[in-house]
């Protein structure tokens, strides 16, 4: 199993925990992993990336190569998009369609979406909508983490495990809600 | 007993020196160095045993607090980011003419590709002019045992031991195997007899030392050769030989995975280069490829040291990109592999630049100052290190110059010594105390007309919100220095205050002397953590 998985996103959106909750739910799995994520500069409200690789087998590279991704998991389209070159050619991307809109030369929605339908194997929804429906406005990445699960090829109770490892420390109510956006981000993922 | 953690490479580096009886960590936050001594911070037996791990003024005090710890018998670490080699290189280089006691780690951690630097310098060319060997891991793991090796390479030579780091791997995460039980702290033991005179670096004793040191070099690089973290693995096709160094090493297995690389390769990852290796390979093979990331340091060395250079190659030859890190495309192209195939890159796709968060108080000061500044011809403002640099990009535009640490007043001063009015320097608290205050008692000595805005948010906020060192002292510092009490003045960096700080602002600018504005408003970041802290409480 090998599965390499590229997380984006926009500074303090939380990218982050996507990855630290499937790291673990992979070292559960005995899986080797390597992530590479972005601190510093990098932080403050600009793109931020991080490469997440497991695989059955030990892993070389901490970054991630051109055409090798089976994944792009972002919480901004715009962001999704600025990937696409490390995508496998039958790899997925899954991804919020809220866009930030910080800088002055933003891209028309119209043209961004078309760009994101042209790619062969999409998952785009709003996934702000869905976290304040089930949960609360912050766990949109928990929303995104369930709707990229079954692509992982991690056990989706596996990462469910995780997400209450994770944030165990936040307490009960935190973890039930982060929970409730994982699966309704799942649901939405199989079309219910 | 082993156990297996998930870390990143600064994380397996800093578990790895506690677990080796590391006695104090000295440093000043850089990315992407800092989260070595924030591990040590929050580490339990670290804690338990009161292993130092304040943070330090700036890398030279840092450096000068670890080289005391040898010199009793400890073991002691120096972390920083790559240009903080450059302020510690003073204490640096002579510590090579000392030597080290107690073992003494330098870990400097390079940022090719400057994710968020000013430059791509590397720091190998420091410990080679220095004669520091040096540990370059290629993996979090060797992160890890390296620590304990290089303590004890540390006391076995007597000499400090670099461990240099990249971005990659710094900030990286992958599985550690590590020791369930941490080895006892060294014992306070000064140096030998034979050893103290190396210490008072006088000219005749420095002459004597420098041989020592010269022939001590010979050795090590017979250490080099013998490393378990430096080897030759022999390959069929010798039409290229492969230089894989440090995390490059990483990139060769990404390409040619579990050893189905079939040129001979020489690994290093340990410094003085090993010669004999890289000379067998050097022969044998057709051409030499040099894959390290940062700058071209072994391949210029591999290009000065033998008659026929044209068969070395790499940065400097194009094979490889000269500038920014590697990547495990740019060491596919080099070794001739087809890519794999993939989409064109997005053309939609703006850039994204960092930008200050809102409610920052960095943003108030900007505004002020922009206002004002439309009054005068042609104002200058010299700015500085940390997230106030963001006040050059849009709608602030509002600096003219960054260099490094504490540079915007020294420069304001140079210029104003020009003729330049207004000359404003702007500079954060953690930088003023790092490298700031130096420079502030020039222009105090001379009454230049200078403003400087101490831009203080209580906190180091580029590196994550470490304690800076100057805070509830700031104004009692320049006063202490020689500033005139009526021109050292303070203000809250609100959006209400924005009519008095451009009033404040306007009149020490017109002062013809030295002012200091303290502007002060706690980073947004750490406000909320203390808020979310205090709920939690």
């Amino acid at each position: 199993m090998k599965t390499d998985i590229i997380l984006a996103g926009v500074g303090g959106q939380g990218i982050l925990s996507i990855a630290t909750i499937i790291g673990n739910a992979a070292l559960k799995e005995n899986l080797y992993m390597k992530q590479a994520e972005v601190h510093g500069m990098s932080q403050r409200g600009g793109d931020v990336q991080s490469c997440l690789r497991i695989s059955s087998r030990p892993v070389a590279s901490d970054l991630i190569p051109a055409g090798a991704a089976d994944l792009i998991v972002s919480l901004e389209p715009m962001e999704a998009l600025r990937y696409v070159e490390y995508l496998k050619p039958d790899g997925w991307i899954v991804t919020n369609t809220v866009p930030v809109v910080n800088i002055p030369n933003y891209p028309e929605g119209e043209v961004l979406m078309a760009e994101l339908r042209s790619h062969k194997n999409v998952i785009a929804f709003d996934m702000d909508s869905v976290a304040r429906e089930v949960a609360s406005p912050r766990s949109s990445n928990m929303v995104l983490l369930g709707a990229c699960a079954q692509l992982t090829g991690l056990p989706t109770e596996g990462i469910e495990a995780a997400i209450s490892v994770v944030f165990s420390r936040k307490g009960e109510r935190i973890v039930e809600s982060n929970i409730a956006a994982f699966r309704a981000g799942l649901a939405r993922a199989n079309g219910a | 007993m082993s156990r297996k953690l998930m870390l990143l490479g600064d994380e397996a580096l800093a578990l790895g020196a506690v677990n080796a009886g590391l006695s104090g960590v000295y440093a000043y936050p850089g990315t992407p160095s800092t989260e070595i001594t924030e591990y040590i911070q929050e580490n339990a037996v670290a804690r338990e045993r009161g292993v130092h791990s304040h943070w330090s003024t700036n890398e030279k005090t840092a450096m000068e607090e670890a080289l005391g710890m040898s010199f009793c018998g400890r073991r002691a670490m120096v972390c920083m980011k790559h240009v903080g080699m450059n302020v510690c290189a003073d204490p640096f280089v002579n510590s090579a003419m000392t030597g080290a006691n107690g073992g003494l780690l330098v870990a400097a951690a390079d940022d090719p590709s400057m994710h968020s630097s000013q430059n791509e310098q590397d720091s190998r060319f420091y410990s080679a002019f220095a004669f520091i060997p040096t540990l370059e891991p290629s993996d979090q793991q060797e992160a890890y045992d390296m620590a304990s090796y290089g303590f004890e390479l540390s006391e076995r030579y007597g000499t400090p031991v670099m461990v240099r780091l990249v971005t990659r791997l710094s900030h990286s995460r992958s599985v550690v195997d590590c020791a369930d039980v941490a080895d006892e702290e060294r014992e306070l033991t000064y140096p030998p007899a034979d050893k103290t005179r190396q210490w008072v670096l006088m000219p005749g004793n420095s002459r004597i030392r420098y041989k020592e040191v010269l022939k001590g070099w010979e050795d090590l690089k017979n250490a080099s050769e013998s490393s378990p973290f430096n080897s030759y693995i022999p390959g069929s096709d010798h039409s290229l030989g492969i230089v894989a160094a440090g995390i490059g090493f990483n990139y060769l297995n990404e390409n040619f995975p579990e050893g189905s690389c079939p040129y001979p390769v020489v690994k290093v990852s340990q410094y003085p280069l090993p010669e004999a290796m890289l000379g067998k390979l050097y022969d044998e093979c057709e051409r030499m490829l040099v894959k390290e990331d940062g700058q071209p340091f072994i391949e210029e060395q591999r290009r000065r040291g033998v008659g026929d250079n044209s068969r070395v190659c790499g940065r400097l030859t194009g094979d490889l990109p000269r500038t920014g890190e590697l990547t495990p495309d740019s060491v596919r192209r080099a070794l001739g592999l087809p890519e794999l195939p993939h989409g064109e890159k997005c053309k939609v796709v703006a850039g994204r630049p960092p930008s200050l968060c809102q409610g920052c108080g960095h943003r108030d000061v900007f505004h002020a100052l922009n206002d004002v500044l439309k009054e005068y011809e042609s104002a200058k403002v010299f700015g500085d290190i940390g997230c106030y640099t963001l006040g050059w990009l849009s709608p602030f535009n509002a600096i003219d110059t960054v260099v490094d640490m504490g540079a915007s007043i020294t420069m304001a001063k140079g210029a104003a010594d020009a003729g330049q009015h207004p000359a404003i320097a702007v500079i954060g608290d953690s930088t003023f105390t790092h490298s700031g205050m130096t420079g502030l008692l020039d222009a105090i000595n001379e009454n230049t007309p200078v403003t400087i805005i101490i831009s203080d948010n209580l906190t180091t906020g580029m590196t994550g919100g470490q304690p800076s060192q100057g805070t509830g002292k700031l104004e009692a510092i320049c006063i202490g220095l020689g500033a005139d009490p009526a021109h050292v003045r303070t203000i809250d960096a609100l959006p209400k205050n924005h009519a008095d700080m451009t009033a404040m602002f306007r009149e020490e600018i017109d002062y013809r002397g030295v002012s200091v504005i303290v502007s002060r408003r706690e980073c947004i970041q750490t406000a909320r953590r203390h808020a979310a802290s205090a709920t939690r409480k």
